[in-house]
């Protein structure tokens, strides 16, 4: 009796354990299937070349929302890594631990803080003052993102470099800065760079804290200083309007963004792999 | 430098005869003197008045049972115990007349190398590894810098069997390789003293018994302080030898004497294997 209990809730569990891995597998899957269903209708070479048009003309494609995407997150990476590279460096090896503490807390609740209040806090530091909406303003919303994650990958790969090493280094005759930056920085390298990928490329698809920041534009901006539009915006612009050929181009901007997403994902697990193996030999 | 092979103090045939006193040790030159170091991990004092004269080019072994305190001793010679939190030592360490804590603590490291228990090297090439230490000190020019890694793999022998891969990563060598590059590595920047904190408690028999050949071939280069676990080790490769029990220095002398007619109960009870 016993026996046929404990193999039903065997069962029981296997089952229900192995479904819900089955959702969370699939669900990657019916997202990448619908957007490719509906978005590879609409994209061409239009696309990636021409400006999007007004609503009634068929055709345009999103240039300007490819290029200010990456004008915005090249802003954000070049902001907000080096920020939260050197603060992880900081943490992993200078600071006293209450310091570490202190600061590791504080990245993980700037994580936490919700989009729309990043980008609420970026138009009063600086759409308000300007007296308008940029690239600038973007760049700076999203790389407030960036930071914390930069700042958590760089400090656990350089937590994993043994002290051996570090020791081995300073053996030699390197003063402490010189051996975290010849030795420890470079050991820890290719996971380092791994968190960062994947951290640029996460905000690479946020929207809200660009509303109130980039803003969005209908055609070319010159420079950093104008309102810039990005593929986020874009989606949620022509999702929310009432025009057919509009939905399409969203399908097609959503397909695009995932499809950028997926590479840069793709590329820092390659990095990775190729690192691991490399110090294997 | 006039130590050629077993001169210095063990030459001194006639004064085998009883055990010397730290000041007989001195007159051939304590190359470093310990005086009266004690050592704190926060709280748990872990070294108890160590005074210890290493004459130049000699080997001499620390050895004891574990957590005795030897390779606490050893790791104060370069400072590198500074990087713990919580340490502090009293007494004092002198190099060649001056203080350790004197002297730069960078170019102190530099000058008394240190290798470690698990061979360690740097996740880079055979050739920056070794390259490593002379880049960082600027100690050669950059054309200069591959016959300084081709001496120092020669110094080590490990030159012939990795001559034709210098460029690969040094992960791809055997363990015992990695802790000949770790020597060598030592060497390249030319310590005139090397501390090896259990250098072949990783390491297999065959690999051991080169590295003890390769610490007696550069004895007459370098003054050498080993700690070691191994008994056998102590007594095959060290002129003098230290016994620790405590974190204490129990009994110090020429390394005949210690295995031979050790003066103390307790190094008799330690070299005889009734503890330890």
């Amino acid at each position: 009796m016993l026996r046929i209990w404990r193999h039903a809730v065997n069962n029981v569990m296997l089952s229900l354990t192995g479904i819900c891995a089955f959702v969370t597998a699939s669900a990657l899957f019916l997202i990448l299937g619908y957007l490719i269903w509906n978005g590879g209708k609409s994209l061409d070479w239009n696309f990636f070349t021409k400006l999007p048009l007004s609503p009634g003309e068929l055709g345009g494609g999103m240039a300007n929302a490819i290029i200010g995407s990456a004008k915005i997150v090249a802003l954000a990476a070049l902001i907000g890594v080096p920020v939260g590279f050197m603060s992880g460096v900081y943490i992993a090896e200078f600071s006293g631990k209450a310091m570490a503490n202190l600061i590791r807390y504080s990245a993980d609740l700037l994580n936490g803080v919700p989009s729309i209040v990043i980008g609420i806090f970026a138009w009063t530091l600086l759409v308000v003052p300007m007296h308008h909406f940029s690239a600038w303003a973007g760049g700076f919303a999203l790389s407030l993102m960036v930071i914390p994650v930069t700042l958590r990958a760089t400090e656990q790969f350089l937590g994993q470099i043994p002290q051996s090493l570090r020791e081995g280094a300073l053996a030699l005759g390197a003063s402490k800065w010189k051996s975290v930056a010849t030795v420890i920085i470079p050991a820890a390298r290719t996971g380092i760079m791994t968190g960062i990928i994947l951290g640029v490329a996460r905000v690479s698809g946020e929207t809200a804290p660009l509303l109130f920041t980039a803003l969005n534009n209908q055609y070319w901006s010159k420079g950093f200083n104008e309102p810039t539009s990005s593929l986020p915006v874009m989606i949620y612009t022509h999702a929310m309007s009432p025009y057919d050929d509009w939905h399409r181009q969203a399908w097609a901007a959503g397909l695009v963004l995932l499809g950028l997403v997926l590479i840069a994902n793709i590329a820092a697990r390659m990095v990775l792999a190729r690192g691991a193996a490399s110090q294997r030999g | 430098m006039s130590a050629s092979p077993r001169s210095g103090v063990t030459g001194k045939e006639e004064s085998l005869e009883g055990p010397v006193s730290s000041k007989q040790i001195a007159q051939a030159g304590p190359k470093l003197r310990a005086s009266n170091v004690d050592f704190f991990y926060g709280k748990f004092q872990a070294l108890h008045n160590v005074s210890i004269d290493f004459p130049e080019n000699q080997i001499t072994a620390l050895i004891g049972p574990s957590g005795c305190g030897k390779s606490t001793f050893l790791r104060t010679l370069n400072r590198i115990n500074d990087t713990i939190r919580g340490a502090r030592v009293t007494g004092e360490v002198v190099l060649d007349g001056s203080s350790i804590t004197e002297v730069d603590v960078t170019e102190l490291r530099r000058r008394v190398g240190m290798v470690f228990q698990r061979p360690n090297p740097f996740p880079k090439s055979i050739f920056d590894n070794i390259a490593y230490g002379v880049r960082i000190n600027g100690l050669a020019r950059r054309s200069e810098i591959h016959e300084v890694v081709e001496r120092s793999l020669r110094r080590a022998a490990l030159w012939e069997e990795v001559k034709d891969k210098l460029h690969q990563s040094a992960y791809s060598l055997s363990g015992g390789q990695q802790q000949r590059l770790c020597i060598a590595r030592a060497l390249a920047v030319d310590p005139e003293i090397l501390l090896l904190d259990e250098p072949c408690s990783a390491l297999d028999p065959i690999a051991t018994s080169k590295i003890e050949e390769l610490l007696l071939s550069i004895r007459d280069q370098c003054t050498l302080i080993i700690v070691t676990h191994n008994m056998q080790q102590a007594a095959r490769v060290a002129d003098l030898t230290g016994f620790f029990l405590m974190g204490r220095l129990v009994e110090f002398n020429k390394t005949d004497f210690i295995f031979k007619t050790p003066a103390k109960k307790e190094t008799e009870d330690y070299i005889t294997g009734r503890f330890g």
